[in-house]
């Protein structure tokens, strides 16, 4: 008699398609799986305590390098909190340049996300061409913010130095331009037999169970859920903006796939508005040259990054170094429903549902 | 030297040898030619380092090959390990020897056939040696002893075996209409009937092209090496000439296929409407190279068709066989042949 067994298989954490150093040991009956365990803490490199080390000015490259394909978002994440916590304020035209530099930082992160997606599902011109655009926004941060990643883009009060010549009128081409090349994508991917039948029906969550794992951002806007914090608690000059907040019901990786193309679109109207609002005037607040916080307080503020629901959770106290900083990362909460989106699928919409979730393993390990 | 000498060993010995060169050239530019058409269709330049635009890339790429060292992990069934590559391109190099390339030509008095060996059962030998291919990829796969490739394997199993069986009913009904097995016959039936077969068999060569690329593991079917999932399938264990190869072995196939294609359906190393005495005067193109034109077209549309599309997942793939390729060409069969019946 012929026996089967179950087969255990490691993906990573050298894999091609698990967007860094994330390792899943799937176990499988035939292709199907059976049950799915995550490890992480591959990549960590204890930011939240090498943040009470270092000056409040000089914690802001390290917010850089969780989550380093929205580096702008944990900047500002970083930096609003510190405002808070210090009572410090922003200047006026620095809050409308952060908002049109984080929201094109979203744009650059869900053109990757786009483009490493349909890479795992196996449509490899999407790659390419939305690493094309991606180019223009990291350009446009270079010339902005002296680098194309780890931009450290702000500082608390304001932006280090002043928007370059003619940035504004360059990057307002851009969003002109834009929205055309997201119909372009769409042609390829959104009407495409194969793409639908990959993502379609694959990796679904009901709105409640994506609120009770804590899931945020897409992959809750996905499941029908309507909470966006820009719009909920608004920060940082969105209650002035004009926006949707695209929400799709069916909770599979179809709407995710919808509502970060349409958020891509409504990211180009507010980067729009935010160039069209800021005014001339400086770009730091008058804000004291050494940061110093005597008196215990703590601030927790959340942002709505890319990828969900980002918070810092900052203490001070202890002069001029955080007495504790904490970020609530959301990739790290995301990252935790992948075991239940893959459970009884294949082993190809693994790779499905990995890419739909949308983690980057320097946000969740820190 | 007698005759019987040269037309019996000197000539078939010469045939060979310029196909082995040939086809050793060709895969390694195909290669390049596909790297080069996604670079385009992905708006980048693609290979431009190695000679004018590229062009030396294919004997750089096996230079470097050949000098990397020949890995073979521990824990492998050595024997199965060494013969499974070798056995993918042989099938791929034998079938070759039966595809017509064109009418022949003549050289000091000698007639050269376009083909290497005319069998009257061609096609089926064609279809018979190429199935022996899939056993080096199973065993290749298997012998790894690792489970990636263990998975690429069983993948290729289901896969290639599904999918012959509809490439089978497809080109028996291209036969059908034929009369002949023989490759050589088949070019001489569209020239008799003065029409293409796609023509007569459109349903037969939609799903012949369908399942031509499903056989040859390309994209969108591209299973058992579905580089997101199995990270290189069955050959991931492979590394240097072995891993070379399956590359070769893999491409030699593409051109066998587009090969079968153009002779069923496209009527060989015939001009486009062979029929209509009024274009005759594009018979001053060779034979050969009308041949090579429409095998290039098909090459072209292998790469095309990765560029564009995501690939299918492995159950989807199969329904997709089973449920309405299969159907599909039985049904087309049934039918060709109650018209033959009918019309006579």
């Amino acid at each position: 008699m012929l026996e089967t067994k179950e087969f255990e298989l490691n993906m990573g954490p050298q894999h091609p398609s698990t967007h860094g150093v994330l390792r899943l040991v799937l176990y499988l009956d035939g292709e199907t799986i059976t049950d799915i365990e995550t490890v992480m803490g591959y990549l960590h490199r204890g930011t939240e305590k090498l943040c009470e080390t270092r000056n409040y000015y000089k914690n802001v490259p390290f917010t850089d390098r969780t989550d380093y394909l929205a580096a702008p978002y944990n900047n500002l994440g970083y930096v609003e909190t510190v405002e808070r916590l210090g009572g410090w304020e922003v200047s006026e035209r620095a809050l409308y340049a952060r908002l049109a530099i984080v929201e094109l930082s979203r744009i650059a992160s869900h053109l990757f996300w786009l483009a490493t997606h349909a890479l795992d599902i196996g449509a490899q011109t999407m790659l390419f061409w939305c690493t094309r655009e991606r180019e223009v926004i990291l350009d446009f941060f270079e010339a902005a913010l002296g680098d194309r990643l780890t931009t450290s883009a702000f500082r608390p009060g304001g932006l280090r130095r002043d928007l370059p010549e003619g940035w504004a009128d360059a990057v307002l081409d851009f969003c002109g331009s834009f929205p055309q090349r997201i119909e372009e994508y769409e042609t390829l991917l959104s009407t495409n037999r194969i793409w639908l039948e990959r993502t379609v029906g694959v990796g679904v969550i009901s709105g409640e169970d994506a609120a009770a794992l804590g899931l945020s951002g897409p992959m809750i806007r996905g499941s029908g859920v309507d909470y966006d914090i820009r719009r909920a608690l608004p920060y940082g000059g969105y209650d002035q903006m004009e926006f949707d907040v695209p929400v799709f019901p069916d909770g599979d990786s179809y709407a995710r796939y919808l509502v970060r193309m349409e958020e891509m679109r409504q990211s180009v109207r507010i980067v729009q508005q935010a160039l069209a609002r800021m005014p001339e005037g400086p770009i730091t607040a008058k804000v004291p040259k050494a940061m110093r916080i005597k008196d215990p307080v703590e601030a927790y503020h959340i942002v709505e990054s890319p990828r969900g629901e980002l918070g810092y959770y900052i203490i001070g106290g202890n002069g001029d170094t955080p007495y504790k900083c904490k970020i609530r990362a959301p990739s790290f909460c995301n990252l935790q429903a992948i075991g239940p989106l893959c459970k009884g699928h294949l082993i190809a919409d693994v790779v499905t549902v990995i890419g739909s979730v949308d983690i980057v393993l320097g946000d969740v390990d820190r | 030297m007698s005759d019987f000498l040269i037309v019996n060993v000197l000539i078939p010995l010469f045939q060979i040898g310029v196909l082995l060169g040939i086809l050793g050239l060709a895969a390694g530019y195909i290669v390049l030619a596909e790297r080069k058409i996604l670079a385009f269709i992905q708006s980048r330049l693609g290979p431009m380092r190695v000679g004018p635009h590229g062009l030396l890339q294919p004997i750089a790429d096996v230079v470097k090959l050949l000098l990397k060292e020949d890995l073979i992990p521990s824990g492998v069934n050595r024997a199965i390990f060494l013969i499974s590559p070798v056995i993918v391109v042989v099938t791929a190099f034998t079938t070759l020897s039966l595809v017509p390339f064109g009418e022949g030509i003549t050289l000091f008095g000698y007639h050269i056939p376009g083909v290497i060996a005319d069998v009257n059962v061609g096609i089926l030998l064609i279809l018979g040696i190429g199935g022996l291919g899939t056993y080096g990829v199973i065993l290749g796969g298997w012998s790894s002893n690792s489970k990636y490739p263990l998975l690429g394997a069983l993948r290729a199993a289901a896969q290639m075996v599904s999918y012959e069986i509809a490439l089978t009913f497809a080109v028996i009904s291209g036969l059908m209409v034929a009369g002949t097995l023989s490759m050589v016959g088949i070019v001489e039936a569209q020239r008799d009937m003065g029409l293409w077969f796609v023509f007569v068999q459109p349903v037969a060569w939609g799903i012949f092209t369908i399942a031509m690329v499903a056989e040859t593991n390309r994209a969108p079917f591209d299973m058992p090496e579905a580089e997101s999932e199995l990270v290189a399938g069955f050959f991931t264990e492979y590394s240097g000439m072995r891993w070379a190869l399956f590359f070769l072995g893999e491409y030699s196939a593409m051109l066998v296929m587009a090969a079968i294609n153009v002779t069923l359906f496209w009527g060989g190393w015939l001009r486009p409407f062979p029929g209509v005495e009024s274009l005759a005067f594009l018979d001053i193109v060779p034979s050969g190279a009308w041949f090579i034109l429409k095998v290039a077209t098909f090459l072209f549309v292998y790469i095309w068709i990765r560029g564009t599309f995501p690939r299918y997942r492995y159950d989807q793939l199969m329904r997709l066989n089973w449920k309405s390729l299969i159907p599909l060409a039985i049904a087309n069969v049934l039918v060709t042949g109650l018209v033959m019946l009918l019309v006579g």
